[in-house]
């Protein structure tokens, strides 16, 4: 195989971690973009939704039925947690906000781990085995699957914020939420609205990450901190930035496991920690993200 | 209530009933190693230890205003540090301990300087990261540290003139360290550099109107917590005598945050209470089930960031509040009817003068919480409102 198609083998596999990466970091960025949370516990929402989607599939329901019914659960899920953790706390500083969020870290996983047990757990792989083979380049057809899997979400979510009435009435709270209750706006649903969306883009990464890394507890971990680097690369408050930095750190985490070898496998995790440092302390808004401008 | 809080705060009184709780906290201190077996003397100085590593975590949160998620890694720093000493230069224990303390120090200090410009969540992003990082990058650098079989090294021994039992030497070692990181800690928080330190959680800007030089400060808070971090895990190499890349995983970092906000953000002791809970609440609980120490602490974490943002520290401050508080209604209840007639006309008038009588006291009742009169100069109470 020659260097080039090499490449551009890594490449693809890079998309297709990087298409995962970017779904949850997708969903990190919605809630920032409404409440100005970075949700700490986003991975372990979804990493339970996971667990539903295993209960469901393991009892005996088609992957495909299961999925949809794993999303409805989510989106009800990330509404309740709004409501009942997240708004007794909305306003108040940061730290608080922060270590609430931390709790509800600690609290999911080890719930998971008090229902499910921390035994690891295989997770259907819902795309057929094989692969595509484009000029020597081999594209399996589960990487071609979650790449099309969170193209069709983002189109979704863009089609949701764009041109239905709901997603004005959410743009404009992600806006200005003094003026957007003004204006008549509910903003509390409309913040559960958020937390419920993001709840379920969560969970399309979950799911799709599973049948990889394996069902357990603590499956999003890494998971998490990725996404949290394709967020900073793209800016917080950037959907579009959100999914461009999930692909760019999907790949570079692949290039530089592949062809650094002072890195190798084990060191990867490095990257993330590299990429978030670097774009904090060159464009501290991100690619996308607009720079905040703060009155004291 | 004033002539409680009289009674509890000011004066001769005050200076006297310090002096008894130091006593008393000193005598038990160091009786308690001969009255507990050797296990439960183990799991007290493990809660002296933590106590070290929260003392610092609370210097950077609950003082500094600054979040960080990866202070296990600074822990394992010092624990490394320590344990790689001991294994490769046989330097002997004492050495070790200002080794891991200057080490974690600067890393604080390398540490400090992205830190001045991540504020909030991405200092606690950038933190979290690292402390992912660490467990594999310990397990590389495998011809230093032992890779994923960790290091073992000689715990303390107790010298022949002491007459002490092996746990019962560690303890006072530990006990010893912990009282003077402690110290440490508070005398830090009433000097220039702690009045700067609040000065800069509670107001950037205002705080360098007033002189206060930012950068200095935020970098010098992450060294010195790290610092304190670093001679935790260095205690803990001592202690365990075992150090490996799994102990110190990002749930470390997670459990210390966890444990300082139960015991008390910018409380003195709240970091003595934490201690307790990040050593007690897993061992308890873990006969249960191996989640549910995680189940307890999350639910835990969130239930006093929701009803008691002071921690178990602040709570008595707080109950006596409340208690005082009530109290205090009651008694203009009363008088009511009789010292103000003109109101006195029908029952809705009625409602109205209880309402400055609950405001009032409870605007100066929170000042006058014992635990913040304790930490007068620190002064500031817990955050608890956006400012």
């Amino acid at each position: 195989m020659s260097t080039v198609t090499d490449l551009l083998q890594q490449v693809v596999e890079g998309l297709g971690s990087g298409a995962v990466y970017a779904s949850l970091a997708l969903a990190l960025v919605l809630i920032h973009r409404f409440t100005g949370i970075v949700n700490f516990a986003q991975g372990e929402l979804a990493m339970l939704s996971t667990y539903v989607a295993w209960q469901l599939v393991a009892s005996g329901m088609p992957f495909w039925l299961a999925l949809p019914v794993t999303l409805a659960v989510s989106f009800a899920g990330g509404m309740l947690v709004e409501r009942i953790v997240i708004r007794p706390v909305q306003g108040a500083p940061e730290l608080t906000v922060v270590i609430v969020t931390v709790g509800l870290f600690i609290f999911v996983n080890a719930l998971a781990g008090l229902i499910w047990s921390f035994t690891v757990k295989d997770f259907p792989q819902p795309f057929p085995d094989g692969a595509l083979d484009l000029a020597g380049v081999r594209v399996d057809w589960s990487t071609l699957g979650i790449i099309g899997v969170v193209a069709v979400v983002m189109g979704l979510l863009y089609l949701l914020f764009q041109h239905t009435s709901v997603g004005l009435v959410m743009r404009a709270v992600a806006c200005n939420p003094a003026s957007a209750r003004l204006s008549g706006i509910r903003v509390g649903r409309v913040l559960m609205l958020g937390w419920g969306l993001a709840a379920t883009v969560g969970a399309v990464s979950g799911v799709l990450v599973a049948p990889v890394l394996f069902l357990e507890p603590n499956m999003m971990g890494g998971v998490l901190i990725y996404a949290f680097a394709a967020a900073t690369l793209g800016g917080f408050d950037s959907p579009v930035g959100a999914v461009v930095g999930g692909l760019f750190v999907g790949v570079a985490e692949t290039l530089t496991g592949a062809y650094v070898d002072v890195i190798g496998a084990d060191l990867k995790v490095g990257v993330p920690l590299v990429i978030i440092l670097a774009v904090l302390l060159v464009r501290p808004q991100g690619l996308f993200g607009r720079a905040a401008v703060e009155r004291a | 209530m004033n002539t409680l809080t009289t009674a509890l705060g000011t004066g001769r009184l005050r200076w006297l009933r310090a002096a008894l709780t130091v006593l008393v906290a000193a005598a038990v201190a160091v009786g308690a190693p001969f009255y507990f077996a050797p296990f439960q003397v183990f799991q007290l100085t493990m809660v002296l230890l933590y106590a070290v590593a929260l003392a610092g975590l609370n210097l950077l949160v609950g003082f500094g205003g600054q979040i960080s998620l990866g202070h296990g890694a600074f822990f394992a720093a010092g624990a490394y540090t320590a344990a790689v000493m001991l294994d490769r230069y046989d330097t002997g224990h004492l050495a070790t301990l200002p080794a891991a303390a200057a080490g974690c120090f600067l890393l604080g200090l390398g540490f400090g300087v992205p830190a001045l410009r991540l504020r909030g969540l991405y200092l606690a992003l950038v933190t979290l990261s690292f402390a992912v990082f660490l467990p594999p990058l310990l397990k590389r650098l495998e011809s230093v540290t032992g890779g994923s079989m960790g290091l073992t090294v000689d715990k303390l021994e107790p010298p022949a003139w002491s007459g002490l039992a092996e746990d019962q030497w560690t303890y006072f070692v530990v006990l010893a360290v912990t009282a003077v990181a402690l110290l440490l800690a508070r005398n830090l928080l009433r000097s220039r550099v702690g009045r700067a330190l609040l000065a800069v959680r509670d107001n950037e800007s205002a705080a360098e109107v007033m002189g206060v030089r930012l950068a200095l400060h935020k970098t010098l808070a992450f060294a010195w917590s790290a610092m304190f971090a670093g001679v935790a895990g260095c205690l803990y190499t001592w202690v365990i005598g075992f150090v490996s890349p799994d102990s110190f995983s990002f749930v470390l970092s997670i459990t210390l945050l966890a444990g300082l906000v139960v015991g008390g953000l910018a409380s003195l002791y709240g970091p003595l209470l934490g201690a307790a809970f990040v050593m007690y609440v897993p061992s308890v609980s873990q006969d249960l089930s191996e989640a549910a120490p995680g189940v307890v602490f999350g639910l835990l974490i969130i239930t006093v960031m929701f009803v008691a943002p002071t921690g178990l520290a602040g709570l008595p401050g707080r109950v006596l509040g409340a208690v005082t508080r009530r109290l205090q209604r009651t008694a203009p209840l009363d008088r009511t009817p009789g010292a103000e007639p003109a109101f006195g006309a029908g029952p809705v008038p009625d409602a109205h003068p209880k309402s400055p009588a609950e405001s009032g006291p409870s605007a100066t009742v929170t000042p006058a919480d014992p635990e913040v009169a304790d930490a007068e100069p620190v002064g500031a109470p817990p955050r608890t409102e956006k400012e």
